[in-house]
């Protein structure tokens, strides 16, 4: 079933949590909404499965206006951060809750235990229908809540921060797991996170959210590769910041320590962000930004530099190979092979891709002058 | 060599992070009994040791005296309407205010409190203005053959005005801690409201229910202030245990006065031994549910 939002905004108080934001979550797609806290993305989850009233905009299900249905009625299978297990009631009644509750089509109570094991079955917890659940660990009562929501055949699966709970093991073991069970049951499914790496590796498609709008929609590639705002940027992976200024198609820092081209963004202050990747250390004695290291440390087979560049001694971090020594206080020259610059543009932000190619074009600082202040 | 032994594993005993010196320890565990002895169990055993001062005989003829038997009967009575209607409203009132928002929920806060803040004396008085020959109500309902004041409706709605908090009280915390998620899960799984609510609210508070039920009631047999100024003490009819006991302790039978005492704190004793019973009957699933 397709899951269509549209202009949806809601307020609490004084403050917006969803401002008219409309999204689209296709038939047996797994879309993750991922924000920081209180970005909204719980608030329209929790709109989208009826359990809360937007002020104004309208959910649909497939074409159906969900404004008049009551939520029992919407056949959507929610599964709370904090699990909210039935804590008197044992697994296999918790998981059984929903076809009991039925008053058309109610199945006989054998069909009932025989559907429950097969649900406890994929979920792999067979065996432990007769435990409650504070007999359960974390991982497990996740699980119990998910076959729970998945007994009503639901048309669309919500699950705020499923895994929010849980220690970094388990979660990891959950995410692939959760992923096969999409992929053998095909539900639409929409899931709220705050950790990009689960949205990245979990997820179809991965909206982005930042105070109650969307920034950006796209595949886990795109996002990281092309991300729409400097707030995706930021938010996807590591990054550093620098002020810069764009004139002419160039954008510069202290007039020459760093000079790119920058196509047709317009003129003005703008921002350079940078990934690890994106910088590389020169060791062919070319032309480079001149930096002084501040610090390293030492990630899996690469080395974290951080220098700093610039009057105002911005910040740069990026890899280098961990065979290479760098000291603290170290002088050394690094050149931008990407990144994007994001300027004030009409609609939000102008955006330039700066290619491997662009950085040919670099005027490279001399480096005397500011190093040596 | 004894004592030495003794006194290594007492320096070797490692020091609690929390927790006193064994002198403080013990000083403070006897403040805490000698207070209980004296202002908890002293009083109980006064109680029974006056009512059978006189002998047992004295003891028997004040409890069989036709206008004790009635006085039981009608305490029982109360108890037994206001019990029930304030775990009605109780419940009602604690799953408005903890599961939904809505305005003025506050000022209903404040409301359920009131029959704690007044004086009991005050809210008999209240139902007095409210119901006596000069008000607006009491003409109009003893035209129709209803007589609310010195009457058994009286002592009901007064008993019902005077226990009113306990049931809300004890759930409200209770409900609003464990929020509304598994509410809201069972409506999305289908569930209606009233199904909801037996098998998803209900079974969740049900031993803070019980808790205000049993305080409740032990209240509504005891109660005296607003009861004595609405009953209107007539012996046999409208006398409730505790005014019977102010009677006859005024007519200087001190001894039947203690005798019927007893039998109130025998009630009460009941119930806390009903309570402690079904807590060890159920003390499994209770602890489940705390573990969770």
């Amino acid at each position: 079933m397709q899951v269509r939002a549209e202009n949806i905004s809601k307020r609490y108080a004084s403050m917006a949590a969803l401002d008219d934001v409309s999204l689209t979550v296709g038939s047996g797609e797994l879309v993750a909404l991922l924000g920081p806290s209180g970005s909204g993305k719980t608030t329209l989850l929790r709109t989208i499965a009826g359990l809360e009233v937007p002020d104004s905009g309208t959910v649909f299900y497939n074409d159906r206006d969900t404004s008049q249905m009551r939520i029992q009625d919407r056949g959507v299978g929610f599964v709370f951060q904090h699990y909210a297990l039935f804590k008197h009631m044992k697994v296999m009644d918790n998981i059984a809750f929903g076809l009991r509750a039925r008053k058309k089509n109610k199945p006989k109570e054998a069909e009932i235990r025989r559907r429950v094991l097969e649900l406890l079955d994929l979920v792999q917890l067979s065996g432990l229908e007769g435990r409650f659940p504070s007999q359960l660990s974390g991982g497990q009562r996740q699980r119990v809540a998910l076959a729970r929501a998945l007994a009503i055949e639901p048309s669309v699966l919500l699950l705020d921060e499923p895994f929010g709970a849980l220690d970094a093991r388990v979660r990891k073991d959950l995410r692939r797991w959760l992923r096969e069970i999409h992929e053998r049951t095909g539900h639409t499914t929409l899931f709220v996170t705050h950790d990009q790496e689960e949205a990245l590796e979990l997820a179809d498609r991965v909206v982005v959210m930042s105070k109650g709008r969307i920034e950006q929609s796209a595949t886990p590639d795109e996002i990281y590769d092309t991300p729409a705002t400097p707030f995706v940027f930021s938010f996807i992976g590591e990054s550093s910041v620098i002020p810069v200024a764009v004139g002419n198609g160039r954008a510069t820092l202290d007039e020459r320590v760093i000079d790119l081209d920058v196509g047709t963004l317009p003129d003005g202050p703008a921002q350079l962000y940078l990934r690890p990747e994106d910088v590389a250390m020169v060791t062919d004695g070319g032309p480079g930004i001149p930096g002084l290291v501040v610090s390293t440390r030492r990630i899996g087979g690469m080395r974290r530099v951080t220098i700093e560049c610039g009057l105002a001694r911005h910040r740069i971090e990026f890899d280098a190979p961990a065979e290479i020594p760098i000291a603290n206080s170290q002088r050394l020259q690094v050149r931008v092979i990407g990144g994007r610059v994001y300027g004030a543009g009409s609609e939000g932000y102008g955006t330039e891709k700066l290619a491997a190619s662009a950085t040919s074009d670099f005027k490279w600082a001399k480096a005397e002058g500011w190093l040596d202040r | 060599m004894t004592e030495a032994t003794a006194n290594t594993i007492r320096i070797n005993k490692p020091r609690q992070a929390i927790g006193e010196g064994p002198r403080t320890r013990f000083a403070l565990i006897a403040i805490a009994l000698v207070f209980l002895a004296l202002m908890l169990i002293a009083p109980l055993v006064v109680v029974f040791f006056e009512a059978f001062s006189r002998g047992l005989g004295v003891y028997i003829d004040a409890l069989a005296m036709p206008d004790t038997m009635s006085a039981l009967q009608l305490t029982l009575l109360v108890a037994a309407i206001a019990v029930p209607a304030n775990l009605v409203f109780g419940v009602a009132a604690s799953w408005a205010i903890a599961k939904f928002d809505f305005k003025g929920k506050s000022f209903l806060l404040t409301l359920i409190d009131l029959p704690f803040a007044v004086s009991p004396v005050v809210s008999g008085l209240v139902f007095v203005l409210l119901f006596g020959a000069n008000s607006v109500l009491g003409p109009w309902l003893a035209d129709m053959g209803i007589q609310v004041l010195f009457a058994v409706p009286g002592i009901v709605i007064a008993t019902i005005f005077i226990t009113f908090p306990f049931v809300a009280r004890e759930l409200i915390p209770l409900m609003q801690q464990q929020g509304s998620s598994e509410e809201e899960a069972a409506v999305s799984l289908g569930a209606g409201g009233w199904r909801t609510f037996f098998l998803v609210t209900l079974p969740n508070v049900k031993w803070g229910l019980l808790y205000g039920v049993l305080l409740c009631n032990a209240r509504a047999m005891g109660e005296f202030g607003a009861v004595s100024v609405v009953s209107g003490h007539i012996r046999g009819q409208t006398n409730t245990l505790p005014l019977h006991i102010e009677i006859l302790y005024n007519d200087n039978k001190a001894a039947a006065a203690f005798a019927v005492a007893s039998l109130l704190a025998m009630l009460a004793l009941v119930t806390l031994a009903v309570k402690t019973m079904l807590e060890a009957r159920f003390a499994g699933s209770l602890a489940a549910q705390r573990r969770h």
